[in-house]
């Protein structure tokens, strides 16, 4: 049952995740997006972490991708044309080649992750203690408060840099 | 060949998310009568009162106007998210609600080994889970203005999304406060942390400590939900009828459907956060669901009296409010709730 839910959402995730390159309509895009975070979100359950999911549907699924649909809206693009003169040298054949070695690199960092994690299974006592939300506060303030912290001045930069940029002309 | 008949839990869990649903259905049905009556006596008229007596059949007329009304669909309008916004719309509104705790357990007079709780699951981050499907909801609304392809539909989409975004974070913050005076993500939890009465006589709800947060919770749940003052997305004197304009038939009446069962689900989780659930006096244990109903009409009534009785804002009013006003509020209700907890803990 178990296995079946997770072949479902990763098959869905795989595929929405490949749509959202290939579509024209950036509408679409969006909406395969969601639907790939949703799938993302159903694995998370299936981990016995429900903060984890419910949190990515609220923040990706939610708040990111409205404003995402938003900005679509705001322009109104019905459809991306096939690369006109700027983005050619994306397409190009250097384009490819950074591509490529881009790639490369990525699978070189999976497999290098993938050789590194523990041979030992799945450890029920862990993966409760990981998804009790009182827990992941505690830790959070307590062992990674720097991280927070450092993380919510980040965020708040780039914040004041959107205010700055948008209201530059005053 | 002997059909499959599933175990007496799993059969009692099934009948209940159908009677959920269902009750949902007829009670979106009961909004739209009420709220024409109400809205009638407000403005000195009668209201509906010919389809059976006072009125009470005419929901049931319009449904049936609508489900045997053609389906319009315009020419430039992209045909797949046209159809599954509304779906979207409603689903999300439906979903909302299979957190909320509406009793204590029953065990139908003994028929069952296990009480059944009534709600249809109690995960242990139900507010969120229903802070996650609210979120959703506005995609349905957003794609029916984007699909239409038609001026007046976008507005109504975007000013959507926007109210949206500036009213979640009010929304959620006031969800926070309420959580950390219960010190638990479960609706039951929280409802059950509020029984109890002060000096005997003066019920344990949220409602008292968090007077301020009930009242964010609610500006931010009439936008959430569209609803006037604040029904922008649908301002009809601007907007023809906002995002659903191309809409007709039954996918009308699915956006009709959520936008009610909308407003049913916040003043439900308005009732579990704020007003102690289903906890009530008098009544004994196994219909402890009517105090429940009670207080969800009461907020109710509250929302339809609140729409014929204030005009509504202007947009950038709306904003500003929103911005403003309400988000710095909901900061200082949550730093309050915090110094409030720590001091009650000593």
């Amino acid at each position: 049952m178990e296995t079946a839910a997770f072949y479902i959402f990763a098959t869905i995730a795989v595929l929405a995740s490949l749509l959202v390159v290939g579509q024209r309509n950036p509408m679409y895009s969006v909406m395969l997006l969601i639907t790939s975070f949703g799938a993302l979100a159903g694995l998370y359950v299936l981990l016995d972490a429900p903060f984890t999911a419910v949190t990515q549907i609220i923040i990706y699924a939610g708040a990111i991708m409205v404003l995402f649909l938003f900005v679509v809206m705001l322009l109104n693009v019905p459809r991306e044309e096939p690369a006109p003169s700027a983005a050619a040298s994306l397409l190009g054949p250097s384009g490819l080649k950074i591509g490529a070695v881009l790639s490369g690199l990525l699978a070189i960092e999976m497999v290098w992750a993938l050789s590194r994690l523990p041979a030992k299974g799945f450890d029920a006592d862990q993966a409760n203690q990981v998804s009790d939300v009182r827990n992941i506060g505690q830790v959070l303030f307590t062992d990674h408060a720097f991280a927070f912290e450092a993380t919510s001045v980040l965020i708040l930069v780039a914040m004041v840099g959107a205010v700055v940029i948008a209201r530059r002309e005053h | 060949m002997s059909a499959w008949i599933p175990p007496a839990p799993i059969l009692a869990h099934l009948v209940l998310i159908f009677i959920i649903f269902n009750v949902l259905v007829l009670s979106a049905a009961f909004m739209v009568w009420m709220e024409r009556k109400v809205c009638a006596y407000i403005q000195d008229r009668v209201g509906p009162n010919r389809v059976g007596a006072a009125g009470w059949l005419q929901p049931f007329a319009d449904v049936i106007k609508l489900l045997t009304k053609e389906e319009l669909r315009p020419k430039a309008a992209d045909a797949l998210l046209f159809a599954i916004a509304p779906i979207i719309s409603a689903a999300a509104a439906f979903a909302a609600f299979a957190v909320v705790p509406f009793g204590a357990s029953t065990t139908l007079f003994g028929l069952l080994d296990e009480p059944l709780p009534l709600q249809v699951t109690d995960v242990n981050v139900a507010v969120l889970v229903i802070f996650a499907i609210t979120s959703m909801g506005v995609y349905g609304i957003v794609l029916a203005g984007w699909s239409s392809n038609s001026k007046y539909s976008l507005l109504g989409g975007l000013r959507s999304a926007a109210q949206m975004i500036s009213y979640e974070l009010s929304y959620g913050l006031a969800l926070a406060a309420v959580i950390m005076m219960a010190g638990s993500l479960s609706l039951r939890e929280i409802v059950l942390s509020q029984s109890g009465y002060w000096f005997g006589f003066i019920p344990k709800w949220y409602l008292w400590p968090q007077l301020f947060g009930f009242f964010i919770y609610m500006c931010a749940g009439v936008a959430e939900t569209n609803r006037a003052p604040f029904d922008f997305p649908e301002a009809e004197q601007e907007l023809v009828a906002g995002y659903h304009t191309e809409y007709s038939s039954m996918s009308f009446a699915l956006f009709f459907l959520a936008e009610y069962v909308n407003m049913v689900t916040v003043s439900a989780v308005a009732t579990s956060l704020y007003l102690g659930g289903w906890l009530g006096p008098f009544l004994p244990d196994w219909l402890d669901w009517i105090w429940f109903i009670v207080k969800v009409l009461a907020l109710l009534f509250f929302y339809v009296w609140m729409r014929w009785t204030l005009p509504r804002y202007r947009y950038d009013q709306l904003m500003e409010f929103g911005w403003k006003w309400l988000l710095p509020a909901a900061v200082l209700n949550l730093l309050y709730t915090a110094a409030l907890v720590l001091w009650l803990q000593g």
